[in-house]
């Protein structure tokens, strides 16, 4: 190891303003940041679909109650943005088991590939939205 | 050369159940997906039906296994990243185990109810 490389403080840790406002963050890094906010969006909405999958299953009045509730803007927006949350994280992580194996790391492959998540999630979302709907 | 190791050697574990149980859950999403899609519209029969069976019990309950460990690894992860002092940090982790393990609870209620 070089001295140069010893004397280098790692981990870098990045203040969340900085990530914000102060790095342009390439195509990649976009997909790497909305994993994790995808993520814990759906770790924190578990609770509110675990309540609906609970009161659709447990009597018919139930089940229609919650077709009424989904029906709602608020709540019908709420869900789309939760079926793009886990779209994006469904394809975000398949490119990132890839990534694991060797697979797509040059600059212009991981390029292409995040743009391919981000449409691809997108798509995906909108085309599961028209048929939830 | 040599390395010093520190900590209790749970990084390659956690880090390959985190993306064995991805894999586990991708297959039962677009298998129930496809369940759900490829039949008449849902109603509360069918809906029933569905998760009356015993194929798709055990394969939810697997699911929400593994959600369950995979979640860790990812919130943990995040915890650790952003949040520095190391009693805040503590006490959320608690925090997330706990609202895990309701979860799983929960999730097995609603399949065995």
């Amino acid at each position: 190891m070089s001295e140069a490389a010893a004397k280098k403080i790692r981990p870098r840790y990045l203040s969340l303003q900085a990530l914000i406002f102060e790095i342009r963050l390439p195509l990649p890094g976009w997909v790497s940041i909305l994993h994790r906010v995808s993520g814990a969006l759906l770790f924190v909405a578990m609770v509110w679909l675990l309540w609906m999958l609970d009161r659709s299953l447990a009597s018919e009045a139930g089940f229609d109650a919650v077709k009424r509730y989904a029906g709602l803007w608020p709540v019908k927006l709420s869900l789309l943005v939760l079926v793009w949350a886990y779209c994006h994280h469904f394809c975000a992580g398949i490119r990132f088991l890839f990534l694991d194996l060797d697979k797509g790391v040059d600059r212009e492959t991981a390029r292409a590939t995040s743009v391919i998540v981000l449409v691809v999630s997108l798509a995906l979302a909108a085309w599961l939205g028209v048929l939830l709907w | 050369m040599s390395r010093v190791v520190v900590g209790a050697h749970y990084g390659l574990r956690d880090w390959l159940a985190q993306r064995i149980t991805a894999a586990l859950m991708a297959l039962y999403t677009v298998v129930v997906l496809w369940a759900i899609l490829a039949g008449p519209a849902l109603t509360y029969a069918r809906w029933q039906e569905l998760f009356a069976a015993g194929w798709m019990r055990v394969a939810t309950l697997l699911f929400a296994a593994s959600l369950a460990w995979h979640a860790w690894v990812g919130v943990r992860d995040i915890l650790m990243d952003y949040i520095k002092p190391d009693g805040l940090r503590l006490a959320l982790q608690v925090l997330v185990l706990l609202t895990i393990a309701a979860y799983l609870g929960w999730t097995i209620q609603i399949l065995w109810r």
